[in-house]
């Protein structure tokens, strides 16, 4: 059972603001223990890791391995070599998607993606599949954040080579079944990438159960420092595809004639790391493996319940997504009838609450279910009862605000 | 927290709750269209002009926040009736006091009328460019007209439009070649 005062100690944030902070599937806070990690590698350990033949860069080589080797265990890949490290889950999926489709994509081949990915698991694809004059189609999803496996199977054909799909959508917080979808791709040769970017940090992955061939997340909603993502890719398919970026350390040798690539994983990590991000992201993994996913889950379980049940009760509020806080996992996207969700999110915020409003990146999502945008409130194991409370006396209050009688 | 406070202002919640100006007009002699991508404000204003540069209608519309509504509705009070030079002033003065965040003098508030309760957004940053982006629009479809272009805009934003959302049903019912960026 996690001890939610014991948990905000961690985090000096909540010293200084009374703001209750629901924009977690934006960005997470830092915990102490993350910020000290980085701190320490700045200030005691810092050399350019892979350069320097003395002990301090041997050094900060070793700790930036070691975060890659956390990262790995994390996640279960089957090698640390599968894990690379990027800026963010946007740039792991441009990776992904510029070079996979230089890999793999003919004219007249397909990529199938959803009408629910958040637009860095979309427009990559779009962007390379045009270059390559292949075809992208769209798996749809209906109002509860669901597709359907049917569907999926109907869109397969020899030519698909890529499916795309998010483990959870930052718009519904439902955790869809990629282990079935993946499984399915599979059958008619395709690569399965999956956006993890809002699943790893809220639900145990075991990318070798699972079995995708990518998954990619950024580090900032999961405790660590902006600037730090990480694309997990089976081997056989990595050592296959062409490099993304080129420059310093991803090369084992150069001529002016040759160039041999280093092996995996750093052929796609060129130039100087993020190594203190790295190290934060490390610190992050020990900091929620101190924890426990479960007692993460179970916590973000009740927090997300109560929301829900409590948005239920009030009137002309409209939940997107599933009917249970199981299907939400923290996640709570709205509507108020005739309010937009400009004034929505400016009301709750004058209560001292953060959450976002528009169209969260998912902007084809919001066309497809014929909402022009949304509200919406993400929680964190860390968020407390009180600031759940807080977030539903304000949006009760929204419609008489607005002018509206009832 | 008090159950009767009001988040805007009586003035600014009438015009966005009930416009006089949002009605889709049959025969505008300019339009256009202004978009807030990230906050959703999408207005499509338009102007009915005559020839010796008067506006003699206008309306707009499609949606958005309350302050982008009861920005566009309370400019469009303010300049229907006006010549085109005095609408552009007084975008200038509006602009003026919104975006540059200047103390307007009593008679110049007097001037904007009820656009002038607007002034308080000039402090919240983050609404800014929904109060402003109707008088943008504005001042962008005058400005077309002050290069001595005739902007018969409207046939030529609702072929846009329409195109989008045929596009939109389109991509979102049938696979789309990867050709059919939008």
């Amino acid at each position: 059972m996690i001890k939610v005062e014991e948990i905000r100690r961690d985090f000096p944030f909540f010293d200084k603001t009374k703001l209750a902070y629901l924009d977690n599937s934006a960005t997470t806070q830092r915990p102490r223990q993350v910020v000290e990690a980085v701190a320490d590698y700045e200030y005691y350990h810092n050399a350019n890791p892979f350069r320097g033949l003395y002990d301090l860069s041997i050094d900060a080589t070793e700790r930036y391995e070691e975060a890659r080797r956390k990262v790995a265990k994390f996640i279960n890949a089957a090698s640390d070599t599968e894990i690379i490290f990027t800026r963010n889950a946007s740039e792991s999926l441009n990776l992904a998607a510029t070079s996979l489709s230089e890999l793999l994509l003919e004219p007249g081949d397909e990529v199938i993606t959803t009408v629910a990915e958040h637009h860095s698991n979309m427009l990559p694809w779009r962007l390379n599949a045009e270059k390559k004059g292949a075809t992208v189609k769209y798996l749809s999803t209906n109002i509860k954040g669901e597709f359907s496996l049917e569907e999926f199977k109907s869109l397969l054909t020899p030519k698909t080579k890529i499916v795309a799909m998010t483990a959870m959508s930052n718009v519904f917080g439902r955790v869809n079944d990629v282990k079935a979808f993946a499984a399915e791709a599979h059958s008619v040769g395709a690569v399965f990438v999956a956006d993890g970017a809002q699943s790893v940090p809220h639900s145990k992955t075991d990318v070798q159960d699972l079995d995708v061939d990518f998954i990619a997340f950024s580090g900032h909603k999961l405790l660590s420092p902006m600037g730090i993502g990480v694309l997990y890719g089976k081997k056989e398919i990595l050592e296959k595809m062409p490099v993304y970026m080129s420059g310093g350390e991803m090369i084992d040798t150069v001529s002016l004639e040759e160039i041999t690539y280093a092996p995996l994983p750093h052929k796609f990590e060129a130039g100087t790391v993020n190594a203190a991000g790295a190290v934060g992201l490390a610190a992050a993994i020990d900091y929620i493996e101190s924890i426990g996913l479960d007692d993460i889950e179970a916590r973000e379980l009740a927090l997300t319940e109560m929301a829900l049940e409590g948005m239920k009760k009030i009137p002309h509020v409209n939940v997107l997504g599933g009917d249970t806080a199981a299907e939400h996992h923290g996640i709570i996207t709205f509507t108020v009838d005739g309010v937009h969700p400009h004034d929505i999110a400016d009301i709750i915020a004058h209560d001292d609450v953060a959450v976002r409003a528009g169209h969260h990146c998912a902007e084809p999502l919001h066309q497809h279910l014929g909402i022009p945008s949304t509200t919406r409130a993400s929680l964190m194991f860390y968020n407390t009862e009180e600031e759940v409370e807080r977030f539903l006396d304000s949006v009760a209050l929204i419609r008489r605000l607005m002018g509206f009688h009832e | 927290m008090s159950d009767n406070r009001t988040f805007y202002n009586e003035v600014v919640l009438e015009h966005a709750n009930y416009p006089a100006h949002k009605f889709k007009m049959i025969d505008p002699t300019n339009a256009l269209r202004g978009v807030n991508p990230t906050c959703g404000d999408d207005i499509t204003l338009q102007l009915k002009i005559s020839e010796d540069g008067v506006v003699e209608d206008g309306s707009y519309i499609g949606d958005g926040c309350a302050i982008s509504r009861a920005s566009a509705d309370m400019m469009l009070d303010l300049i229907i009736g006006k010549k085109v030079e005095d609408a552009l002033a007084l975008k200038d003065l509006f602009l003026k006091m919104i975006k540059d965040r200047k103390e307007l003098s009593e008679e110049e508030l007097e001037e904007l009328e009820e656009a002038g309760a607007l002034q308080d957004v000039s402090h919240m940053p983050s609404r800014v460019k929904c109060a402003v982006l109707s008088w943008h629009t504005l001042e962008e479809i005058l400005d077309k007209d002050n290069d001595g272009k005739d902007v018969r805009g409207c046939e030529k934003n609702e072929i846009i439009i329409f195109s989008s959302s045929l596009f939109i049903s389109f991509f979102v019912r049938y696979a789309v070649s990867g050709k059919n960026r939008v």
